[in-house]
């Protein structure tokens, strides 16, 4: 097929068709994301984390300060020791916030 | 007379300047043909870079959408009771304390903590579905699961779930529902009971629960009824949306976290592809320039015929590698990234995202992987196009 188009057809136009064909790939694969049709779904999925109250993404299930980060004791991840060695791998992900420690994560919380 | 003569050379002039490029491809691609290894190679391992920077980018974008959409339902304000610093049961009576701060809609214990299964290793959810729950009521000896849980215990709705409480005894449930894929993101290790169960697995008192949580009337309030709370309640920690919003762009955000953790190697593949590239060209492709230079190439010729070779490459590499990452992360699920992001869990959700792809995204990663890429073939060659031929072919 390549040896008869490349017969058949100049260098450049075949190289101009493949990235042309590639380029409105991409132009679909924008409108594919654009109408997907799945904000439907996404509104049933929010329509439950409101019913249960859900505070997290499950992606990390390992360790309890990787399954809700943000219920978290911000000492968690150092429970064994002060600055020891994180067990789990995903500790590597889910890094604590820049605010740590220097109390602005929750300092509208905090009495004054 | 004078304006339609000028615009037919205009017109003449600039099919040339388009015919000399196309030209200049042909000559080009007969150039690259050649080498064909080197090239083929090259052009994978671009596309390789581009398809994970693209994979990485799209699945970090997509999912810190999903997160903010989703956990803008999540609960306006929670309160967790610490004790020597350490999080604790907090009592029911509490509420009514809460309950009379003015802006204050409603506010209800939640019981929800982790199980693990020596059985598989795996670490469950189990939480009771508030008072007001539709979809995911459950009575007594019934229970809803998560995809993950019915995935790791090979079990279904309509049977059997089994858990070994701390007291030895095994609590059976009935498998009401198990949640689809759909929500798999947020639920995957899910397991809602009813809160007598609930009670007697952990051998819990009647009034105690995890936390609690407030519905505010105002959402301009949140911050006045956190001050006044906290005040009534001077131990207890606060965890507002905003906060919990805020940890989720926190650890998908390219600063920190897990975009930095992904992307750092692939960023330094990158760097060391384009220096490679830039730190000069092989003895054949220096001779090569030198030949045409003698037989009467300019300098800006060679300068367009090496640029068309760069440009060629970084633009099909760009545009298929872009085209295989959304097919990646958003038809099969990012299943490459799934190792690194499982780590040792036993459940991880099978989830599908929300596709989604901007021009700002696509621009980005343009600017970072063409441009430097194309800069770094066209510097040296200018380099070598610019010097006296005789010595460029010595």
């Amino acid at each position: 097929m390549m040896k008869f188009l490349s017969n058949t057809m100049r260098r450049s136009h075949l190289a101009l068709a493949v990235i042309a064909t590639g380029a409105a790939g991409l132009a679909l694969m924008t409108m594919h994301a654009q109408f997907s049709g799945r904000s439907s779904q996404l509104a049933g999925h929010a329509a439950l984390v409101a019913e249960l109250g859900l505070t997290d993404l499950a992606l990390f299930t390992e360790a309890r300060y990787t399954r809700h980060p943000s219920q978290a004791d911000l000492f968690t991840p150092f429970q064994d020791h002060p600055l020891s060695f994180d067990h789990f791998p995903s500790g590597s992900l889910v890094l604590p916030q820049r605010q740590f420690g220097n109390k602005d994560l929750f300092a509208e919380s905090l009495p004054q | 007379m004078t304006e339609p003569n000028n615009s037919y050379q205009a017109g003449l002039l600039s099919r040339l300047g388009a015919a000399k490029q196309l030209y200049l491809i042909d000559f080009t691609l007969g150039a690259m043909k050649r080498r064909t290894g080197r090239n083929v190679m090259l052009f994978s391992v671009y596309l390789a870079i581009i398809f994970i920077l693209g994979s990485v980018m799209l699945f970090s974008h997509a999912i810190r959408r999903e997160a903010a959409i989703l956990l803008e339902n999540s609960p306006e304000l929670l309160v967790q009771k610490l004790r020597m610093g350490r999080h604790e049961l907090i009592e029911g009576t509490r509420l009514e304390v809460l309950r009379k701060i003015r802006g204050v809609r409603q506010a209800q214990g939640r019981l929800w903590g982790y199980f693990y299964d020596q059985a598989n290793g795996a670490n469950y959810t189990l939480m009771v579905p508030r008072e007001q729950s539709k979809t995911t009521a459950v009575k007594p000896g019934e229970t809803i699961i998560g995809e993950g849980v019915a995935r790791t215990k090979g079990i279904k709705q309509g049977g059997y779930l089994f858990l070994l409480s701390e007291t030895g005894k095994l609590m059976k449930l009935k498998v009401k529902q198990v949640f689809s894929n759909q929500s798999a993101l947020t639920n995957t290790d899910l397991i809602l009971l009813s809160e007598p169960d609930y009670r007697r697995f952990f051998v819990l008192p009647p009034d105690l629960y995890t936390d609690l949580s407030l519905t505010i009337r105002n959402k301009r309030e949140i911050d006045k009824i956190v001050e006044k709370a906290a005040k009534l309640m001077p131990q207890a920690r606060f965890i507002t949306r905003r906060d919990i919003l805020r940890t989720y762009e926190s650890i998908f955000s390219w600063r920190e976290g897990l975009l930095l953790a992904l992307l750092g190697g692939s960023l330094i593949a990158f760097t060391i592809l384009s220096f490679d590239k830039a730190s000069g060209m092989s003895a054949e492709e220096r001779r090569e320039i030198g030949v045409l230079k003698a037989v009467g190439w300019e300098t800006s010729d060679v300068i367009a015929m090496k640029f068309w070779e760069g440009a060629l490459v970084s633009i099909g590499a760009f545009v298929f590698g872009v085209a295989l990452a959304y097919a990646h992360v958003f038809f099969f699920s990012a299943g490459l990234l799934e190792p690194v992001l499982k780590g040792w869990a036993v459940i991880y959700p099978s989830f599908t995202l929300t596709p989604s792809l901007g021009g700002i995204q696509l621009a980005t990663l343009a600017f970072f992987t063409i441009i430097p890429y194309t800069a770094a073939t066209i510097i040296p060659i200018w380099r070598a196009a610019t010097t006296d031929p005789d010595e460029v072919m010595r």
